[in-house]
């Protein structure tokens, strides 16, 4: 019995390590990625899809947490340790490292030619010659509400700000739901979700940001301060304790169903459908008088680069040229619902929400979020400083005038706008 | 020297053989690391090459309202944080450790073990633990104190500005309580059954026994634990990194030196680290540890009285 036991261990481990030799020579891609909710759909959609295509290439996804990405991944690069197809990050954080030689040009790329110039604005040099990553998604920003809560009590979905109000107003007299699922714990949903979701209705989305950028406006102008003004109303819906409420806390509060509207953004649709039980729609953020031009926040969130120090320079444009392509498009755009693909070959997406998010592409005019492009490069880093204040205002610690002085002064601390 | 002193005496190479693995091992993983931080700090990225820019960086550091606010609130943060550890920690152990001393306890030894396991806790586990137990929404905490009647009492502790940095303060203190305890605990078994005795006899028992005959001899066990603190707090990063995030707020409420360190080196998010700040960021840290210790090695254990036995 012993023996036989111990033969067949030993014809076990002689086949395995002939496996072993055999995929010795495949050409193994390791993607570095923020994004780790998306695992199990690299893994068993988009990985295998290429890999069928592709034999002797192995393709793995090591992502690392959303928040420590930027620093692991620069220490990485710096000691020569990262992976060969690196996600990017939109506008500078990429751009820095192709500056730094990290990331190779792909202009050249076979598959790039599927990309409008917008789509590839976020990774583009400033004169506008070299592209490094390959536009993967954007994500678009909005409210996320509860279907069955607001059919249960009445409310129409708002299309104006006083209807918007008007709907939390009952929700929070009615009390079975929190009104607006939202805490400023980890600051950065106060931000995103609440400033740069509401805010491109009052600066008049490109408009207002272009501005910015040349220097005509300043954030201590109304239509900047507006925005804050009103992040300061939303105080009295949020839930109980809502200072130490952290972004997986509004999540799961969302879910659970027992709060009415979630400010959010189209990346929480997958998440959002697996682990919700009620139905789900989604508004743009209200305009001030019905018919007024509406604006979201249209962000270009990922890409994908590859390191210029790649051993596997080769196998690693083959993956990315076949992530240029309309089936990745496809395969990612609904796996993902929420991001959206950038390519330029229309997708067709199942998911209703998503499709509910994509349609105000044709009635809004889209911009990105304000702080990104250029003007987050020095110190202090008006995104953190943005995060910080918007934080700020909800809590009640700072008035809105006095956190966009704060975030004009550190600013003109370093920026001076090309005259 | 040595040698022509006396010159019978083969040269003494044990001595270095028997030094030079500890020599050698501090050096690769203490010392070099230390001048390299040192040396970064005197650099500058121009023009994507470091050059020697001397102390411009400190410069910038003190000089910059946009840096130094940010440094010397870190600073007055830590500091906080060292007092709380100093007025809660210390004397909560002394007590513990007086406790535990005391021959009529039973389960001395659960009790022992019981105060000492959260030390050994990583700290990513305690942050995340009592995060949750703070939770408004799910903790513990608010339902405990809805139980009592005393939910009024509640608060988002660790979202407030005024609450927060003392929050984590005690959190921390609930993690180390252990090891002034037994530190403390060793220094009291140590104290000789004579002296004990002899107080006795003199008619010094209970609490005169311990403030008269006790405290003055773990003083030293106490200044130790003092300066381990004193390092500790001032090293400290994982906890409010765990708890708060990198940009530890709200409104940078708890953020310590480690942390501003942190962004600073690391970057965060769309902010673009600065090895060079953050090295000197890194040797500030460095100094006022040496500072600390240096007061503490020449002004205050100088003057402890030792007891033979």
């Amino acid at each position: 019995m012993k023996t036989k036991l111990f033969t067949a261990l030993l014809l076990g481990s002689s086949v395995l390590g002939a496996a072993g030799t055999a995929h010795a020579q495949d050409v193994t891609l390791n993607i570095e990625s923020w994004r780790n909710d998306d695992l199990a759909i690299w893994q068993e959609k988009l990985i295998p899809a290429f890999e069928a295509k592709n034999p002797g290439i192995k393709v793995v996804f090591s992502p690392s947490a959303p928040t420590e990405y930027d620093a692991a991944l620069g220490a990485k690069l710096q000691a020569g340790s990262a992976g060969d197809l690196i996600t990017c990050r939109p506008f500078d954080k990429s751009l820095d490292l192709y500056n730094k030689k990290n990331l190779a040009d792909l202009t050249t790329l076979p598959g790039m030619e599927n990309f409008s110039d917008v789509a590839k604005a976020a990774w583009t040099t400033d004169d506008g010659k070299a592209n490094f990553c390959v536009p993967m998604a954007s994500v678009i920003h909005g409210f996320i509400y509860n279907k069955d809560a607001f059919d249960k009590l009445g409310i129409k979905v708002p299309q104006t700000r006083d209807e918007f109000f008007a709907a939390l107003d009952k929700i929070k007299a009615d009390g079975t739901y929190v009104p607006m699922a939202m805490g400023t714990k980890d600051l950065w949903e106060a931000a995103t979700m609440g400033y740069q979701n509401i805010g491109p209705n009052y600066w008049k989305g490109e408009e207002g940001r272009l501005a910015l950028i040349k220097g005509e406006q300043k954030l201590t102008d109304a239509d900047w301060v507006a925005p804050y003004a009103e992040l300061a109303k939303w105080k009295p819906y949020l839930g109980d304790g809502f200072e130490a409420q952290t972004y997986p806390d509004s999540q799961n509060l969302f879910t659970l169903g027992r709060a009415a509207i979630y400010p959010s953004g189209s990346w929480e649709i997958s998440v959002f459908n697996t682990q919700a039980q009620f139905k789900m729609g989604a508004f743009p953020p209200p305009v001030e008088k019905a018919g007024d031009t509406c604006y979201i926040s249209d962000h270009n969130d990922i890409g994908m680069g590859l390191n210029a120090a790649s051993k596997n320079a080769d196998a690693a444009k083959k993956f990315l040229t076949w992530v240029a392509s309309p089936e990745f498009a496809t395969i990612y755009a609904n796996a993902l619902p929420g991001f959206f693909s950038l390519n330029s070959s229309p997708v067709k997406m199942e998911d209703p929400l998503a499709q509910e998010f994509v349609s105000w592409r044709e009635k809004c005019k889209p911009t990105i979020r304000s702080t990104y492009q250029i003007l987050s490069r020095g110190t202090p880093n008006l995104e953190n400083e943005t995060w910080v204040e918007s934080a700020n205002v909800i809590n009640g610690t700072d008035t809105p005038e006095a956190a966009a002085k704060k975030l004009q002064d550190g600013l003109d601390a370093w920026y001076k706008p090309a005259k | 020297m040595a040698a022509t002193a006396s010159p019978k005496k083969p040269f003494r190479w044990h001595i270095l053989v028997f030094l030079a693995p500890a020599v050698l091992v501090y050096t690769a993983i203490m010392i070099l690391p230390l001048a390299g931080t040192l040396q970064l700090s005197l650099f500058r990225n121009i023009e994507r090459s470091q050059t020697f820019v001397g102390l411009q960086n400190f410069r910038t550091l003190f000089g910059d309202p946009n840096w130094s606010a940010g440094f010397w609130n870190a600073l007055r943060n830590n500091v906080w944080f060292f007092i709380v550890h100093m007025l809660v920690q210390n004397p909560i152990g002394i007590l513990l450790a007086a406790l535990l001393s005391s021959p009529r306890l039973r389960f001395s030894t659960f009790y022992r073990t019981a105060i000492f396991v959260p030390t050994v806790l990583s700290f990513v586990v305690v942050g995340f633990a009592w995060k949750l137990i703070l939770s408004p929404l799910w903790g513990v905490a608010p339902n405990l104190l809805d139980l009592i009647g005393l939910k009024s009492l509640f608060t988002p502790w660790l979202g407030k500005e005024a609450y927060a940095l003392t929050t984590l303060a005690l959190i921390s203190v609930w993690q180390f309580v252990g090891i002034p305890m037994m530190l403390i605990y060793a220094a009291l078994l140590s104290i000789p059954d004579e002296v004990i005795e002899a107080a006795e006899c003199d008619g010094v028992t209970g609490w005169s026994q311990f403030w008269k005959i006790k405290l003055p001899l773990i003083l030293p066990a106490i200044g130790i634990i003092s300066v381990l603190t004193f390092v500790g707090n001032f090293n400290a990063f994982d906890l409010i990194y765990s708890a708060q995030g990198a940009l530890a707020g709200p409104n940078y409420s708890t953020d310590i030196l480690g942390t501003f360190l942190y962004r600073a080196f690391f970057g965060f998010q769309l902010q673009v680290g600065n090895p060079n700040m953050g090295a000197a960021i890194a040797t500030m840290m460095f100094l006022i540890i040496l500072a600390g210790v240096c007061i503490y090695l020449f002004l205050i254990q100088t003057r402890l009285r030792r007891y033979q036995f």
